[in-house]
């Protein structure tokens, strides 16, 4: 109930927020602020009366009595549809992520949204409702319901209180993660019409799909549907090209949202369905992905050197850091997993910073090009000072969480691939490229004293000392998060091992 | 025939006698308010006559099968039809500036649909789609602005003509090699034609397929959709769209099941083929659309190509009629939603349909945009909607039968689909210089009432799922 409860209040909370705004134009930002916070703490509360949770055992994944919670009601009968949630170490760690960046992007959006707030906060409430029912739902008739009902309100957001092209950008997202989900629910479909086939039950729990018995060859082309709807959204190379559109026309919230979450939903997706629900063939396609990986590292990267668009260009930086996650997952190895892991919430924060930071200079200087720019650093020290701590996140520093993430990945890739681990490790020394230009491009060089610009003030800096104080806690005591995702890892490893006869 | 028979025809009944008082009261006092009035009680005695009829299912004499299926849609038609009678009231007017022949004419056109669905033979097959088409021409050329109503409804008759006359042909030539006019008939003998007549039967079935296609708008026999729809009254659109066309595919649903027509892989096949055509082309050429009514007649031709998909996916799932129930039950509410939409934003002025015209209306009329909204993302299929639930059907059939052909055709369907269902979208979304609100409380009910129907039988479809399995 308490799963169900979080998405509630969300939902409720958007309702509220529409109907606030007849109270005066700044009350439904605190509202949306007040939910996500009331969220939050929901959430935090029940954690702490878990008892798992101190001696955090490995939840093996076809047995949903070992996970930390599980929610199951009939919903569809007639073809075994239940409203099933369920919450694991990973699912714990996204949903937090979701929460905290989502309180985050309500505070990016402060005073960034002059028109019909109400209903922005709204879909942004909507928003993070559905991304939070895609870590939990586990069934997948419900999952695939909240992949798909989770773009709507983003939709809006990007469509309604874009930038300059926001049609086009709204569009493109919207058919991309549309057609690949629709691949995905034929392959949905069809292993549920097999598995009815082989035990004659119409179920579309997870739990009991795991076990499915499909033939080699269907299962590499359901394999296949899942894939193409994950790394559309991840995004992997070459199915990334929505991505800097969409970025760089949504409102800042919209880009916290879009970078710092909704793209780990592919990532999860990838984790927990594609690969335990087709161990051998996953197996068989790990060299392709890999491939696809390091190609999204380093074009990625490439790219982003050449934009002159302050949003593009962190943008395609995260085509190039999702590649590490890409890499993490398919190299299915327990330090590989657990640096793909720490990489999705690294980047979360690190990302929506940095998106956030555009934000601001958008809402200053009226523009994103870095050619306009230059010597900021002088005008606004303290959002100087900031965006260095971020771009230098970004490129993986030691000492901050991205490091941890990209070395756990290439170590536990070094494992797999001598050769992919090198050409990727190169991927670092391109990041720092990019970074450092973007550094230099915006807040260095000769300032403009004509310009009159206010720094950043007290809400934005509280902002952003949330994410700072996560990236070091991550970077120099990443234990706990490893500890949180190492049972959930390594179930999942031994479980695939144990289909596939252990060759995975 | 007895006293239970005519129990089992209490919607035809009501209708016919709604359709002969309507005329009395236009030959003693011409009143448009009292017409209308005569023409929703008659609408809602038949509602209830459907669900009377109920508890005497038979057959009635060779030419109807009255039964539980038949009467779901029967009940649907009259819902349609009622939708329609909402918004016809204010929206268009007639030479004289009164319309009661126009409800007449409606009437009738829903008592041929009726008498269509539960037909049983050519005969009755025949008599109920020609009494629906020919009203249906009159109601089209009904408004007096305008030249494009007349240019609708010439093109209508005309080719809609050919069809019945082609259809006719193949009625005969199939009697001419099985003696048979009832479907049941047809079904037994034909197998048995096609050893020793095989060229009277294939024609005769490929002019029947060609007929009901054009009724479906099928591609190729599609080219009259497009110029009808925008030609046409949009309430009068809307009627076509559900009424005419759902109760056309009931019937040919009906031949199909009653015949056993699934053995022939040839028919099989044409069938596939005018599928595929449907729904790739009607998608690819409502991409070029500008305005409302003529993108919604070539998504119309794609959504029977999906729908054409169970029909031949029959036989190989257990859940193939309910797949018929669910999607047409889900098409026409959701067909009725957009139409009604579109009917009251372009009121008077039924020209007004172009895409652009939908500028601004969520920040005009919120209730009417989400209802459209809503529509829209059914056609696309987007969860939580009816037309959702409608594909999850279609493609759980047609994996159950393996047709992945005829799967990919609609994945990459659907996929162009999204385009110009949010193109309609994102139109209303804009911000545009004439944001003056607007109230209507007869369309913002009706709107409203069949979103809350849509997103019911998209959200929590068991209840329906149940009852679709016991027709």
């Amino acid at each position: 109930m308490l799963m169900i409860n979080l998405i509630l209040i969300l939902l409720i909370g958007g309702v509220v927020a529409i109907f606030s705004e007849r109270l005066g134009a700044d009350v439904p930002r605190k509202v949306a602020l007040a939910v996500v916070i009331i969220d939050l703490i929901y959430l935090l509360i029940a954690l702490s009366t878990i008892p798992q949770l101190e001696t955090l055992q490995a939840p093996v994944p076809s047995d949903p009595e070992t996970w930390l919670m599980h929610y199951s009601v009939e919903w569809i009968p007639a073809f075994g549809i239940k409203i099933e949630l369920a919450l694991d170490g990973l699912s714990m760690l996204m949903v937090l992520l979701t929460l905290i960046l989502g309180a985050v992007a309500v505070s990016a959006s402060w005073t960034d949204i002059k028109v019909r707030q109400g209903f922005f906060e709204a879909n942004l409430l909507w928003t993070l409702a559905g991304v939070l029912g895609v870590f939990m739902a586990l069934d997948l008739f419900l999952f695939f319901l909240f992949w798909e009902v989770m773009l709507i309100p983003m939709y809006f957001m990007i469509a309604i209180w874009g930038h300059e092209n926001r049609g086009y950008a709204a569009m493109k997202f919207f058919i991309f993660t549309q057609a690949s989900g629709l691949l995905m629910l034929v392959s949905i479909l069809a292993l549920v019409v097999i598995h009815h086939g082989n035990t004659g039950v119409w179920t579309f729990s997870y739990f009991d799909l795991l076990s499915a018995q499909i033939a080699a060859q269907t299962a590499f082309w359901l394999m296949l549907g899942f894939f193409v709807a994950f790394v559309v959204k991840l995004p992997g190379f070459p199915f990334h090209t929505w991505l800097p559109d969409a970025h760089t026309q949504a409102p800042t919230a919209g880009s916290v949202i879009l970078a710092g979450i909704l793209l780990k939903t592919g990532a999860y997706g990838l984790i927990r369905f594609a690969v335990p629900l087709f161990p051998q063939a996953s197996m068989e396609f790990a060299p392709v992905a890999l491939w696809l990986g390091v190609a999204g590292v380093i074009y990625g990267a490439i790219l982003a050197f050449g934009q002159t668009d302050f949003k593009r260009l962190v943008a395609y930086s995260s085509v190039s850091h999702m590649g590490f996650v890409l890499l993490g997952v398919y190299a299915w190895n327990i330090l590989a997993l657990q640096g793909a892991v720490m990489q999705m919430v690294a980047h979360g924060f690190s990302t929506a910073a940095l998106f956030m930071i555009a934000g601001s200079l958008q809402e200053r200087l009226h523009t994103r090009d870095m050619r306009e720019m230059g010597g900021l650093w002088q005008n606004m020290p303290r959002m100087g000072a900031i965006a260095m701590f971020f771009i230098v996140a970004s490129l993986g520093l030691p000492g901050l969480g991205n490091f941890v993430a990209e070395f756990l990945v290439l170590l536990g890739l070094f494992q797999v691939d001598r050769l992919l681990a090198v050409i990727a490790a190169l991927g670092l020394i391109t990041g720092a490229a990019y970074s450092l230009l973007l550094m230099q491009r915006s807040f260095q060089g000769e300032p403009d004293e004509t310009r009159q610009l206010v720094d950043f003030g007290t809400r934005e800096m509280l902002t952003m000392a949330v994410m700072m104080t996560a990236l070091i806690v991550l970077g120099i005591y990443p234990q706990p998060i490893l500890d949180i995702s190492r049972p959930v890892v390594e179930s999942l490893i031994s479980f695939s091992s144990i289909v596939t006869g252990g060759s995975l | 025939m007895n006293g239970s028979q005519m129990q089992a025809l209490m919607p035809i009944l009501m209708l016919s006698l709604t359709a002969i008082v309507l005329m009395i009261q236009a030959s003693i006092k011409r009143d448009e308010k009292a017409t209308w009035i005569i023409t929703v009680v008659g609408i809602l005695l038949a509602l209830w006559g459907a669900g009377y009829a109920r508890d005497f299912s038979q057959p009635v004499t060779i030419l109807l099968q009255v039964d539980n299926w038949g009467l779901f849609f029967t009940a649907l038609v009259l819902l349609a039809s009622l939708v329609t009678v909402v918004l016809s009231q204010d929206s268009f007017s007639s030479e004289g500036g009164s319309k009661e022949e126009y409800y007449l004419l409606l009437v009738l056109s829903a008592l041929g649909a009726v008498i269509l669905i539960q037909s049983s033979h050519m005969a009755s097959l025949l008599l109920g789609m020609e009494l629906m088409g020919v009203a249906l021409y009159a109601m089209i050329a009904f408004p007096k602005k305008g030249l494009l109503p007349l240019e609708a409804a010439v093109k209508y008759l005309v080719l809609s003509g050919c069809a019945s006359a082609i259809l006719l042909f193949g009625f005969a030539l199939l009697y001419a090699a099985t003696g048979e006019l009832s479907y049941k008939g047809i079904g037994e003998k034909a197998a048995l034609a096609y050893i020793s007549n095989p060229l009277l039967v294939m024609a005769g079935t490929a002019m029947v397929t060609a007929g009901i296609a054009f009724k479906l708008s099928l591609v190729p026999f599609h080219m009259w959709t497009p110029d009808v729809y925008q030609g046409a009254p949009t309430p009068v659109t809307g009627f076509l769209a559900t009424v005419s066309k759902g109760a056309v595919f009931v019937a040919l649903a009906r031949i199909y099941m009653d015949a056993e027509l699934h053995q022939y892989e040839s028919l099989i096949l044409a069938l596939s083929v005018l599928a595929t055509f449907s729904m790739l082309i009607g998608n690819l050429l409502a991409l070029l659309q500008e305005d409302i009514k003529r993108l919604l007649a070539y998504s119309s031709i794609a959504h029977f190509g999906y729908l054409l998909i169970v029909l031949i996916a029959l036989t190989g799932s257990e859940m193939a009629s309910e797949a018929v129930t669910f999607y047409l039950a889900a098409y026409i509410l959701t067909t009725l939603g957009a139409f009604t939409v579109i009917a009251r934003v372009s009121r008077e002025d039924q020209q007004k349909s172009q895409i652009s015209e939908f500028e601004g209306l969520f920040w005009r009329n919120k209730i009417q945009a989400t209802a459209l909204t809503i529509a829209m993302l059914s056609f696309a299929g987007i969860p939580l909607t009816a037309g959702f639930m409608a594909k999850f059907f279609v493609i759980n059939v047609a994996i159950q039968g393996s047709h992945w052909f005829l799967l990919s055709a609609l994945v990459i369907g659907s996929a162009i689909g999204i385009y110009y269902y949010l193109r309609i979208i994102f139109s209303m979304s804009k911000t545009s210089g004439n944001d003056i609100g607007f109230r209507d409380r007869s369309g913002d009910i009706t709107a409203l009432l069949l979103t809350v129907l849509i997103l019911m039988l998209g959200s929590w479809p068991q209840p329906f799922i149940a009852f679709a399995g016991g027709l």
